[in-house]
């Protein structure tokens, strides 16, 4: 994290128009073009036609002729329950699972690590890392064998005459964020292994000299100090997060009675199985308004300097 | 840095170039036809390739100079329905033949997506072989015919003679009754403990299995046979949730609610057809389970879970109508069929592909090869065909009395209602007439208001 200074050229540029504007700046540009029309027809392109495919009534099948419909789609939504249930349980999912869970036990994680013996690290990195490189349909699948009612989670349970239960179905919204937290944590861990290593030596070592005990000095120094990275780190984990799918598929395929149906899912649900494209991308951009949401509150908190 | 106009314009123009070619390529080559179809995930099942291999070498035998191109998309079902709409909107990716479900046919043909056969079919003596209902299974509301059926399935009640000789049932089992099936399942529960007395799959997690396995087995059986209880083809308009409907509800209520069935965490497990399958039937720990003619596909030698001695320990019966009113027993039909694209290139090609598919020993090797159902009488009838497998000749008895689903555009969304309508009575949400009135109410947005009450 390098301090912005004004640079030199860009604060000359005024005094010479001519280095900066002119017929010079198109050829200057030139090398651009390239990304541009690359960014404009594969990044660009499909989102437009999304957003516009948002306001039509465009089926996959079943449909002579789309039409062009306004506003039918957002309003169909928010006076459609399971649009609203899912909304609901992609708050819970993200909050549980990428706020909590993986952001925490990531911070903690690196925290732990740095005072562990380079062993112990090494194994809970390799660990931590393999869930997370695994394919997302793998994990879902490993998860799902976990918490079934003959699973692994219901053995350990019953071995300790704890009371067992299918967990998927009881509390699937639970179930599938766990299984989240356990396939990002490692994310989080790297981007603060990274953060924390950035802090100088100096600092910590001078607030244990004024008497800053571990709590103290992780609330004082610690924090404040690798603010951005959490920032960053939680709005990657966020947009990460509320686009999870095929973990969710794998394990519950949003049931049972829609209760682990987050918005990737209806989304899914609505565009290919009922064939509504255009209800479908309609949720889609909402959800896209959900994610932007996110950031703009993590955006705010950080803006405060330190 | 000076830089060269030219040097710069380079990539832009290699790009454009590229792109250009990618949407160059196309199917029109007069003398290739291009068959799509769906190729097993499983990549131990070679059927259908094996199968459409051959009939391309006899069909460019038969056609000199002239080429079979197959095409086969490798996906499960769902994920196959949409690459094919995908392929068929355009004239550049629509392939020549496609192999099409039924369950989705309507909604391609009122999309525009096929062409009508009806002049080929006219011209065709072979088409006079196929049996009715199957001729109409790929029928579009204009009344013309999109597709040729390879074949089709049947349902009925599959029951284990281990548990059944336990229990003190019969081996030749044939309720007359829904509340036969149900007291056999009872004696089950009380006779045979640690077995799940009965399979129906319900719930939105299994999806069209448990509209087709289940509700619809039950929903058509609580008629005289012959009018639809889910469509009204006079009026064109869907039938709101009745009294037939409640009866099917309480049907799958009972069998949770008196745990007749499996647990209902088990149930609404979407893997629990594989179990089904490939455990709970094999390894006896199943009285009675509603379902398909295909079953025996996955106990076949070289399918990884063999299970010759199937047809020894398990005993088949028909599903009986709700009161074993006239005709006595019900069954549900799908299949597939292969259709020419609206957009396809070489048509009457096409066509001719199909009728070296649909010569009487090729559809017969066919419906051996993948455990199917003949849909031609003259396969129907002969002897090599009904003693190739057992249970064929149940399951092909039962043709008599099937049912093809309504399948036109809003039926997968009537589908999901039913699923759901099954959902919340199986998990004690809601009782059958709310869930019935829930039913009306989710038919009524899916189907654009075209709703009758009967």
């Amino acid at each position: 994290m390098t301090a912005t200074a004004p640079h030199p050229r860009l604060t000359k540029a005024p005094t010479d128009p001519h280095r900066a504007r002119g017929p010079r700046l198109p050829v200057r540009l030139l090398p651009l073009a390239p990304a541009v029309v690359l960014l404009l027809l594969f990044l660009a392109g499909p989102i437009a036609y999304c957003g516009y495919i948002a306001f039509t009534d465009l089926q996959l099948t079943g449909q002579a002729q789309e039409s062009f419909v306004g506003l039918d789609n957002f309003t169909r939504a928010f006076g459609d329950e399971e649009f609203l249930n899912a909304v609901w349980l992609t708050l819970v999912f993200t909050v549980l699972s990428s706020l909590i869970g993986q952001n925490t036990l990531g911070l903690a994680l690196a925290a732990l690590m740095r005072r562990a013996s380079k062993p112990v690290r090494t194994l809970t990195g390799g660990i931590v890392v393999t869930a997370w490189v695994l394919p997302e349909v793998v994990a879902g699948f490993l998860l799902y064998a976990f918490f079934r009612r003959e699973g692994t989670l219901n053995a350990i349970l019953d071995w300790l005459h704890l009371p067992s239960q299918n967990w998927l179905f009881t509390l699937p919204i639970l179930a599938v964020s766990f299984a989240n937290v356990w396939r990002g944590t490692a994310f989080s861990m790297l981007v603060y292994s990274a953060a924390l290593n950035e802090i100088p030596k100096e600092i910590t070592e001078a607030a244990e000299v004024d008497g800053a005990g571990g709590w103290r000095r992780m609330w004082h120094v610690t924090l404040p100090m690798i603010r951005r990275s959490i920032g960053t780190n939680l709005m990657l984990n966020t947009l990460q997060t509320l686009s999870v799918f095929g973990l969710i598929w794998v394990m519950t395929r949003g049931g049972p009675g829609g209760r682990s149906q987050t918005l990737p899912l209806f989304m899914y649900e609505q565009a290919f199985q009922n064939s509504l494209i255009g209800y479908g991308t309609a949720v889609a951009l909402l959800l896209l308004l959900v994610g932007s949401l996110f950031s703009l509150v993590y955006l705010r908190l950080l803006r405060t300097e330190v | 840095m000076p830089v060269r106009p030219t040097a710069a314009l380079l990539p832009a123009l290699l790009v454009a170039a590229t792109l250009t070619a990618c949407g160059g390529g196309s199917g029109s080559d007069p003398d290739t036809v291009r068959v799509s179809f769906k190729q097993s995930t499983d990549n131990s099942v070679k059927v259908m390739d094996t199968y459409l291999a051959d009939i391309k070498k006899q069909f460019e035998k038969a056609h000199p100079g002239k080429k079979v191109e197959l095409v086969p998309i490798k996906a499960p079902d769902s994920e196959y329905y949409t690459k094919l709409q995908q392929m068929l909107r355009s004239p550049k990716t629509a392939p020549d033949l496609v192999y099409e479900d039924t369950f989705l046919i309507n909604s391609d043909i009122t999309s525009g997506y096929l062409k009508p056969l009806d002049p080929y079919l006219a011209k065709w003596p072979d088409w006079n072989r196929f049996i009715d209902t199957a001729k109409a299974a790929a029928k579009g509301e204009d009344g013309k015919t999109y597709g040729v059926p390879d074949g089709t399935d049947t349902r009925g009640l599959w029951f284990s003679k281990d548990i059944f000789a336990k229990a003190g049932l019969p081996a030749d089992w044939q309720p007359k009754t829904w509340n036969d099936v149900l007291d056999a399942a009872r004696t089950i529960k009380k006779k045979v403990p640690g077995v799940i007395p009965l399979n129906v799959y319900t719930g939105k997690p299994v999806g069209e299995a448990a509209t087709m396995q289940t509700f619809e087995m039950l929903l058509y059986g609580t008629t005289d046979g012959g009018t639809d209880p889910l469509y009204d083809k006079a009026s064109k308009k869907w039938i709101a949730g009745g009294q037939g409907f409640e009866d099917a509800l309480s049907f799958v209520e009972t069998v949770y609610e008196e745990k007749l069935g499996p647990d209902v965490s088990d149930a609404l497990d979407p893997n629990v057809m594989t179990r089904v399958r490939g455990e709970w039937l094999p390894q006896g720990e199943l009285g009675i389970a509603l379902d398909g003619s295909w079953l025996p596909q996955d106990w076949l030698p070289g399918s990884g879970h063999e299970w010759p001695e199937w047809s020894r320990v398990l005993g088949l019966a028909a599903m009986p109508t709700q009161h074993g009113q006239a005709p006595g027993k019900v069954s549900m039909s799908g299949g597939w069929t292969w259709s020419i694209p609206a957009k396809a290139a070489n048509p009457d090609l096409a066509f001719d592909f199909i009728r070296t598919m649909q010569t009487k020993a090729n559809a017969q090797k066919w419906y051996i090869a993948n455990s199917g159902i003949a849909v031609r009488e003259d396969v129907a009838e002969d002897p090599a065909y009904a003693g190739a497998q057992p249970g064929i000749k149940f399951f092909t008895d039962l043709v008599a009395a099937t049912h093809y689903r309504p399948a036109y555009p809003a039926y997968p969304k009537v589908s999901t209602a039913i699923q759901e309508a099954m959902e919340s009575v199986t998990t004690g949400d809601a009782s059958v007439e709310e869930a019935t009135s829930a039913y009306t109410d989710a038919l009524k947005d899916a189907t654009d208001n075209q709703v009758v009450e009967r």
